[in-house]
């Protein structure tokens, strides 16, 4: 058993590439959403070299939708950063998730894989782990075919987009809110995921109609996570 | 703080983005090389990573025309059924652009 754990956190090239072509059939669907993104950044009004260079250097495409929101010839600095944090909290727990296969790892490759730490690479290799199988391959391998992915298709996105005269008569400004609203309904559904969602349901529509402007994400992030903290303590410590 | 939407703005307001999200990235494993990360702030990060993107969705829906409500909804009662993203946000799109081909004076 212990001999078995000890080989899972392997990684060679050989791994890797494996993980890339196991993330391929993924990669079509991220470059549709790639493709989206740069309609929907074009549409928003950021220029081509900035649209790339945000899907290059920040690959997450939730938060990047999200960005949009907030685009405006003002930029809140400190809204926009906060809400990318909520948005991507999730890479928190994935690091957090991975570390017993991290641990034995040099730090250099350690946080060289978490660079390309995604939904689906991480789902994947967890997936591999328990089954008994090492998984950081797919981490490393899969999230720079995603990454890939993402980039191609964001650039496809700018190439196309163009060609639209009135994208909200083709439904398009709706790419974003579908979309988000695709990972929300995909994600964890019971009872208590209900509650909290009405909680930051109602907390940002409180704050978009009376507190300042673009407040509503961070207020509605904020007290859906308190409602989860206070909520979850119940089941667990009766 | 604001920082202007042009030139060396955006690429400010990018490597920002950037930043947080690589220490998004980096920071679950370097906490956990020394502390472990509790149930705690455990269940506060996982509601609130759902909660942001509901946040940004609710005033969508409610301020939004005929048309957006449609299309979160149909994306919504796809996703319930099938389960697949894809066709859900497809779904979405097209219901919102024939709603608004149709009927723009609905769409309002």
């Amino acid at each position: 058993m212990a001999r078995k754990e000890a080989t899972l956190h392997r990684l060679d090239r050989a791994l890797v590439w494996d993980g890339f072509k196991a993330l391929l059939p993924i990669s079509l669907f991220v470059t549709i959403f790639g493709i989206a993104f740069g309609l929907a950044a074009t549409q928003a009004g950021l220029g081509d070299g900035t649209i790339m260079l945000m899907s290059t250097l920040v690959f997450a495409g939730a938060s990047q939708f999200a960005a949009l929101e907030l685009w405006e010839p003002q930029i809140p600095l400190f809204t926009m950063m906060v809400t990318v944090f909520a948005i991507n909290a999730r890479h928190l727990l994935m690091g957090a998730t991975l570390y017993p296969w991290l641990e034995p790892l040099p730090p250099a490759k350690r946080y060289g894989i978490m660079l390309v730490a995604s939904d689906a690479n991480w789902a994947m290799a967890t997936q591999a782990f328990t089954r008994g199988r090492p998984g950081l391959g797919l981490m490393l391998g899969g999230g720079i075919a995603l990454w890939c992915f993402w980039v191609l298709g964001t650039w496809l996105g700018l190439n196309v987009g163009g060609a639209i005269s009135d994208p909200a008569s083709l439904g398009l400004d709706m790419v974003m809110g579908c979309f988000l609203l695709a990972m929300v309904v995909g994600g964890e559904k019971n009872l208590r995921m209900l509650l909290i969602w009405a909680v930051a349901a109602g907390a940002s529509l409180l704050a978009f109609y009376y507190l300042p402007d673009n407040s509503h994400v961070v207020v509605g992030a904020i007290a859906g996570g308190l409602a989860g903290l206070t909520w979850g303590k119940r089941d667990h410590e009766h | 703080m604001s920082i202007e939407a042009t030139g060396l703005g955006t690429v400010i307001i990018i490597l920002a983005m950037a930043l947080v999200t690589l220490a998004t990235r980096w920071g679950g494993v370097f906490v956990m090389s020394f502390v472990p990360i509790g149930y705690r702030v455990r269940r506060f990060i996982h509601a609130m990573s759902g909660s942001v993107l509901v946040a940004l969705l609710a005033p969508l829906a409610v301020s939004g025309d005929n048309g957006a409500r449609l299309a979160l909804l149909t994306t919504a009662v796809i996703m319930l059924t099938l389960k697949k993203p894809l066709p859900a946000i497809a779904g979405g799109i097209l219901v919102a652009a024939l709603f608004r081909q149709l009927w723009p004076a609905l769409s309002a």
